[in-house]
């Protein structure tokens, strides 16, 4: 006891640098290394997401049409604007029906899509990859693939030759809005782009729970499936599965792009970004109504994104584990 | 051996410095200017880009045959050139020259050039309905490249099957869409949003978009009738809907996928070369009794950057291609797609215009044509839009439809006359 006392005292510890002992220069600085690895990111980050929401916040008061350097001030004339405008309300409400399409159902297909690769005993990488690489795919791509290809509405459009084998007439997908069809086409378009991913999150969630508990769990008699899954699985997820619903419903209003390409010009399924390009930028060049229809969305998102984490318990998942 | 000097750090130092000496180098040379034939001043030009074959190598061609500038073309995708250019005209990155359709609100922004002096000398040789809409206050903005009317094309062989006349009035048009429908073949193809045909609509109805005083004038008991006829269309089952390609795109027509099809005169040599003898062409017929066929003579600008750093270098350009140079003019109208050209005398010798259905295309021109409104602007056209996306594909009441509009269009004005 004695010797290993007085050798540590004898000896410091190697990893605390002697006083005596010369600095290599700023680089044995954590300060240093923070902004040598950060600054470059943190530079990015001011120029190209806060100067841009600063400028935008800025135009949302002035009358800017036309020009991004504009000098009418207006006050808050482009938010009322904005807010009596029913087409960019009529938006929100388009989103909230598409997020209650799109956050369920992808989330229900990457949990599953995840449940049936981890299951896999062989060529687990294969379907990993296969089911993950829509995620690389561009959503425009994947628009003007299912609109020209498979929801086309001439006879010859992939789904409408299936149709005509039972004897039912062409459908003009996304042209008439009566009934809804390209509800489907924009759900399925995303469904096959995104779910990949979400399903990489789940399996690597999966992957976590500790393989005693299903142990324990069928020493107390549960029943491997269903049981198993409500009562270990699931609960065991609840972290990543509040995560995957922040990020859909976030991704949910940041639709844009299957959404421009697939159902061009209509005053119909329009989300937020979509209507802010079509009445406010875009063409019109009104970028202070644009800016303040922006606005309004990030508060929105922000608001959404906080009593939702308030609800589902964000961050309260490794407390429940 | 040398290889013994190389330490790792020694390695990371050169390769450090070859890779900002190759920064250096590209920042020096690709400067997206050169290739031209010229020298000194670079210009740069913004185009859509046309659907002829052909069209984009012959822009590049004239671009090298101007001596006093390098003149560089963007060719954009079509879907894409209006917001590209909007957006990039607020840059640094802005052009120096680039075609559009004239609209007052770039002329009140300060965004497009004033080009009276270029124009001025040859203005009787113009077109007068074109100069009239690149003119504001007296002042010419633009020159006008191309004149682009609008009609109907149809298959001879599928009327004369069906037993069915060239349509007169918008009920006629309705009756031989049903007629024309058969299993494979849709009676009428006018796009997915119809927004082709909105502008002949309207003036077959009678009406217009702007009075003189530059107020509404489509807000009509003529014009409602016939976005209502238009519904009829729309859920007769008689209309091609969710083509593959637009309607400015004449394959839907030579596939046969439909006998009737709106379209552009551009499209004749593609629609000849496809079809042969087999058609023929018409204007939008009347939308009610008291109107009268229509034609849209749409067509494409070019016009100077006012902001840009090489105003003076650009309107010589300008007025070098679009106003000197005949042969390039007449080239560019009727070597690739058909289009009218804007200098009456190079109209009245262009040879492939002066026979067959060109020759019809250009009666139709004459007689029921219409021109663009400078005062009618790209937010007000978007209005108007919505009318028939909200009347004719959805269903809403078209009185509603175009009062809503109408308070679109008037905030506008507001806007723009004051």
């Amino acid at each position: 006891m004695s010797t290993t006392t007085t050798r540590d005292l004898a000896s410091p510890a190697p990893a605390k640098a002697s006083p005596a002992r010369p600095r290599r220069g700023l680089r044995g600085s954590p300060t240093f290394n923070f902004w040598l690895f950060c600054g470059p990111f943190l530079i990015g980050l001011a120029i190209f997401v806060y100067a841009p929401i600063l400028w935008s916040i800025w135009l949302s008061f002035f009358e800017a049409r036309f020009t991004v350097t504009p000098d009418k001030f207006v006050g808050f004339e482009n938010y009322t604007y904005m807010l009596t405008n029913d087409d960019f309300v009529g938006s929100l409400v388009t989103f909230t029906v598409f997020a209650a399409f799109i956050v369920p159902t992808t989330w229900a297909l990457s949990l599953g899509l995840a449940l049936l690769v981890n299951r896999l005993r062989f060529m687990r990488a294969f379907f990993r990859s296969v089911f993950f690489l829509p995620t690389a795919c561009s959503y425009v791509a994947a628009a003007l693939i299912w609109k020209m290809s498979i929801f086309s509405g001439v006879r010859f459009g992939l789904m409408n030759t299936i149709l005509a084998w039972f004897g039912i007439d062409n459908i003009a997908w996304l042209v008439d809005p009566n009934p809804p069809w390209y509800w489907v086409v924009i759900v399925s378009a995303r469904l096959w782009l995104q779910s990949g991913f979400y399903m990489i999150l789940f399996l690597a969630a999966l992957q976590n729970i500790p393989g005693e508990l299903y142990e324990a769990a069928a020493i107390d008699g549960a029943k491997p499936g269903w049981q198993t899954f409500r009562h270990i699985t699931l609960p065991q997820l609840r972290a990543t599965s509040t995560a995957v619903i922040l990020l859909l419903l976030i991704a949910a209003y940041q639709a844009f792009d299957e959404f421009f390409n697939l159902l061009s010009k209509t005053t119909w399924g329009r989300p937020p970004l979509v209507e802010l390009y079509y009445k406010a930028l875009g063409e019109s060049q009104d970028y202070g109504s644009g800016s303040a229809g922006a606005v309004i969305l990030t508060v929105l998102i922000c608001a959404v994104t906080l009593l939702q984490g308030k609800f589902l318990g964000f961050g309260r998942g490794e407390e429940s584990k | 051996m040398s290889n013994s000097n190389w330490s790792r750090r020694s390695l990371f130092r050169a390769a450090a410095g070859m890779a900002a000496a190759g920064t250096l180098a590209a920042c020096g040379g690709n400067n997206g200017r050169s290739g031209g034939s010229g020298s000194g001043v670079g210009l740069t030009q913004f185009f859509h880009a046309y659907g002829e074959a052909g069209t984009e190598q012959a822009i590049k061609k004239y671009a090298k045959a101007y001596d006093k500038a390098d003149v560089t073309t963007q060719w954009i995708t079509s879907a894409d050139f209006e917001s590209k250019l909007f957006a990039t005209l607020l840059t640094k990155n802005a052009p120096d020259l680039f075609e559009f359709h004239p609209q007052i609100q770039m002329v009140k922004s300060g965004q497009v050039a004033d080009l009276t002096d270029i124009i001025e000398p040859v203005k009787s040789d113009f077109n007068p309905a074109d100069i009239k809409s690149h003119t504001v206050d007296g002042k010419i903005y633009g020159v006008r490249m191309i004149d682009d009317p609008q009609f109907f094309f149809y298959r001879k062989s599928m009327l004369e099957k069906a037993k069915v006349q060239v349509p007169t009035t918008l009920d006629e048009l309705m009756e031989a869409a049903a007629k024309l429908t058969t299993g494979k073949v849709k009676g009428l193809y006018m796009g997915d949003d119809l927004h082709s045909v909105i502008d002949t609509m309207i003036w077959s109805a009678g009406a217009d978009h702007l009075n003189e005083k530059n107020e509404i004038a489509y807000h009509t008991p003529g014009v409602i009738e016939g976005i209502k006829k238009m519904r009829k269309l729309f859920t007769s089952g008689h209309l091609l809907l969710g083509a593959p390609t637009a309607s400015w795109d004449p394959s839907s027509l030579n596939q046969g996928l439909c006998a009737i099809q709106f379209c552009g005169m551009w499209a004749m040599p593609a629609i000849q070369q496809a079809l042969g003898d087999d058609w023929g062409v018409f204007p939008f017929p009347k939308t009610i009794d008291s109107g009268k066929q229509s034609v849209y003579n749409g067509g494409w600008s070019m016009f100077v950057n006012a902001k840009g750093k090489n105003v003076d270098a650009a309107k010589e350009y300008v007025k070098w291609l679009w106003i000197d140079q005949k042969k390039y003019q007449e080239e560019w109208a009727t070597s690739f797609g058909f289009h009218i050209p804007p200098r009456t005398s190079i109209a009245q010798t262009a040879t492939k215009l002066k026979s067959g259905n060109a020759a019809e295309g250009v009666k139709l021109f004459n007689e029921f044509g219409h021109f663009d409104n400078i005062g009618w602007t790209q937010a007000m056209r978007t209005s108007l839009e919505d009318v028939f996306a909200n009347s004719v594909r959805k269903d809403m009441d078209p009185e509603a439809a175009l009062d809503k509009a109408d308070a679109a269009v008037n905030r506008e004005l507001k806007k723009l006359f004051g």
